[in-house]
């Protein structure tokens, strides 16, 4: 009776490898072949995920090493659980992450759509489209601070000429209404490109035929859109917006060099406020308790996500 | 084979050339300092010089730029790392790397080599070096004194069209302000003025969200309004103190030069923000810290006569305080070559060098420099940055400091920036997240 991937790989392994290796069976050397990774693992993924679940019940603070360390329960999770400021950040990251993937998936769709038509120098645009995405986020939020500055900001000049309003008259990233937009915007900029390639690919996958038959059934265009074009290019979709999401909910680089979390706590976004509590505040045992919350949100809405991604591919 | 032979006592020969030259300047220890990245900075390396020459150790330096300072050197500091031998740190820290041995304790040092703490400007041994406040216990050697002060466009309040304006529309010369309330007349004044053809603005002051730079700001207003820490006489009350009638009229009144008078944008910014609206001609006042001064008289387009300096000015009641910066020079504990770091602390804060240090633009401490009757006359910014530095207060020294800091950056950029609530709000709110870090902290 075989169990493990293990005994199933140490079972398909042919004597005859055992046999050269004196004193070792052919599970000793699976083992030995798997037991690097393993401890890799475990030292940089289990280990710390272990000791941060065992910090988020203390109230360590790595700036106080002579201070005792104390179980304090459930005490840094309610405390979190039950602050106002959290859970303010917590809108501004939902706010963030719904707004960026439903701008990027209809951009970047439409993109791909018109990019997958056979036209001269698509693949000129192709490059031309994908540059934001090779930029560092740093980069990019230092080069749209300067665009959204309002007496030199292209941006606003922009703006101020459609609409006939003095450009210095408004602040993308001082007013608390613009300030959650301004980042948006840069993150639809930068990131659109992805869920386009991805998108791109999945278009670039349906056979011709497809469409030749349903020309065939005489199927108008919107008719072969809805129930070829999308079917067949949702399940990619999908997996963009799975990585846009994670993506975009550790969002932290872009976000502090663009507004660093303000105006006041407007654009805070979780990932910033943990980082305060963690390396400014020094509230060790509490960061440890937010990221432990934030792991398992992440994780949860992942696994489901995969389950019902798993159900769009099988269809 | 005798040609290998050759190859390799050849090869011995170089190896232990090699080492005896390695091991012989090992003798003189490399030392590290480190600190901020900026003007100050420069001037220490060249000052430095002399320390290498005359005790033969070699200096290395770790610069790191404000933003990240504190974090890459409290980092450093709480992992015990070895990098620096030597730490510029900031004042706040103080109280964190005592109590956590972070820095060598050096009562003993100064005893043994004579030097008195005396010797220094009051307000730098106090924010510098002690912990506790206002204890004889010292951690540090005051290095760098510095002040939140005020520049403001010299050129243009001397201009007699603007001067006329000004007395018919407030009756009074447009000159250094004496109290906050003329601070924002002048402000107000030139907001949105166009001059030499170019539309300029009021003042350019800290309004920065993520380190310190609001709090550093506001704290200016507060204090001079009558904002209090705690209870004088009960440490750690802080109820009617920081949320005081007075200290709410601070922070409106901050708020108020914020929404009137500064220029479009300027809502996340701090030091370099404020000089480079200062130094391109956008603002007429500039709040920042002195260390900026002698890079604003340098100045190509702002420099010389074009700009004078001016301390904080006062609240309502005739208080005037000032937010202090400025660091004190360390030994860390972490460090293997404290014997050598000491000498360095022992060679700087000699009378000589210090005086050296004033002049490449080092702010010295030392009362012996800044004492000196030639001192105020020296630089045009030398006497206001000696009456600023008469002024000062400075933040909380705790070692919960960082967390107290934080509560204030939120509270202040949430009513200030971004119009949240009322200042007493603010200020009640600052009142509960103090009490809170303090309560966790075991201080009731």
């Amino acid at each position: 009776m075989l169990h493990s991937p293990i005994d199933r790989v140490a079972s398909a392994t042919p004597p005859a490898i055992a046999a050269r290796v004196r004193g070792l069976s052919d599970r000793a050397i699976a083992w030995l072949f798997v037991a690097p990774s393993i401890v890799l693992l475990l030292a940089i993924n289990i280990f710390p995920l272990i000791w941060t679940i065992r910090l988020s019940f203390t109230n360590f603070r790595v700036n106080r090493p002579n201070a005792p360390i104390e179980f304090v329960g459930l005490r840094n999770y309610i405390n979190i659980l039950t602050d106002n400021d959290i859970w303010q950040s917590m809108q501004a990251t939902a706010h963030f992450l719904i707004w960026t993937i439903v701008l990027q998936v209809l951009i970047g769709f439409s993109l791909a759509y018109l990019i997958n038509k056979k036209f001269r120098g698509n693949d000129l645009w192709t490059t031309i489209i994908v540059l934001p995405m090779m930029l560092s986020p740093a980069v990019v939020g230092n080069f749209w601070t300067f665009l959204y500055q309002p007496q030199i900001g292209l941006f606003n000049y922009v703006v101020g000429f459609l609409t006939g309003n003095d450009p210095s008259s408004f602040s993308m990233i001082a007013s608390t209404s613009l300030a959650p937009w301004a980042i948006v915007i840069v993150d639809t900029w930068m990131w659109t490109p992805f869920v386009m390639l991805i998108c791109l690919a999945g278009l670039r996958s349906i056979p011709n035929s497809i469409y030749e038959a349903a020309e065939c059934d005489r199927a108008s265009k919107w008719r072969q859109f809805w129930t070829i074009t999308i079917p067949m290019v949702l399940p990619f979709l999908m997996l963009a917006v799975l990585f846009r999401g994670i993506e975009n909910f550790k969002m932290f680089d872009l976000v502090v060099q663009l507004t660093g979390g303000g105006p006041g706590s407007i654009t805070e976004l979780t990932s910033i406020n943990l980082k305060r509590a963690a390396f400014e505040q020094w509230r060790t045992g509490y960061a440890s308790a937010y990221a432990v919350i934030l792991f398992v949100t992440v994780f949860g809405l992942a696994s489901i996500y995969v389950k019902a991604l798993n159900k769009v591919k099988q269809r | 084979m005798k040609s290998l032979l050759m190859s390799s006592a050849l090869a011995a020969g170089m190896y232990i050339a090699v080492s005896a030259g390695t091991a012989s300047h090992a003798q003189a220890a490399d030392l590290t300092l480190c600190w901020a990245a900026w003007d100050p900075a420069n001037a220490l390396v060249e000052l430095s010089k002399d320390f290498e020459a005359k005790s033969g150790n070699k200096m290395h330096y770790e610069f790191v730029p404000w933003p990240n300072f504190a974090d890459r050197m409290l980092n450093e500091l709480n992992s015990g790392g070895k990098l620096c031998d030597l730490l510029i740190g900031d004042s706040q820290w103080i109280g964190g790397a005592a109590e956590n041995k972070q820095y060598v304790k050096l009562n003993d040092f100064f005893d043994k080599e004579g030097i008195k703490m005396d010797d220094f400007i009051p307000a730098t041994v106090v924010g510098y070096a002690e912990w506790p406040k206002n204890s004889p216990n010292y951690w540090a050697m005051p290095a760098f004194g510095d002040v939140v002060g005020w520049t403001y466009r010299k050129d243009w309040f001397s201009r007699p069209e603007l001067q006329a304006e000004f007395k018919k529309k407030y009756g009074r010369d447009l000159t250094i302000p004496k109290n906050w309330d003329e601070l924002v007349d002048i402000a107000q004044f030139f907001q949105g003025r166009e001059i030499d053809g170019k539309k300029v603005y009021g003042a350019a002051i800290y309004t920065e969200r993520g380190s310190e730079g609001i709090t550093m700001g506001a704290m200016n207003a507060l204090y001079s309004y009558g904002f209090e820490y705690q209870n004088p006489k009960k440490p750690y009350d802080l109820e009617g103190f920081v949320n005081s009638s007075d200290a709410v009229a601070g922070l409106e009144e901050y708020k108020k030069l914020y929404d009137c008078c500064t220029p479009p944008g300027h809502s996340d910014a701090y030091m370099t923000q404020d000089v480079d609206a200062y130094k391109s001609g956008q603002v007429a006042l500039q709040m920042n810290f002195t260390f900026t001064w002698p890079g604003i008289n340098a100045d190509a387009n702002v420099g010389g006569d074009k700009s004078g300096y001016f301390p904080n000015p006062a609240g309502p009641k005739g208080v005037q305080f000032a937010q202090l910066g400025g660091q004190g020079i360390s030994v860390v504990a972490a460090s293997d070559k404290q014997k050598e770091a000491l000498d360095y602390i022992k060679w700087f804060g000699q009378p000589e060098i210090q005086q050296k240090w004033w002049k490449l633009g080092g702010y010295s401490a030392l009362r012996a420099v800044v004492e000196d009757p030639s001192f105020a006359s020296s630089q045009p910014y030398a006497k206001p940055f000696l009456d600023s530095m008469a002024i000062v207060k400075d933040f909380w020294a705790e070692p919960a400091y960082a967390s107290l800091l934080q509560a204030s950056q939120k509270r202040f950029h949430d009513y200030v920036v971004a119009n949240q609530g009322s200042a007493k709000d603010a200020l009640d709110g600052l009142v509960k997240d103090w009490k809170g870090v303090f309560e966790d902290d075991g201080k009731y």
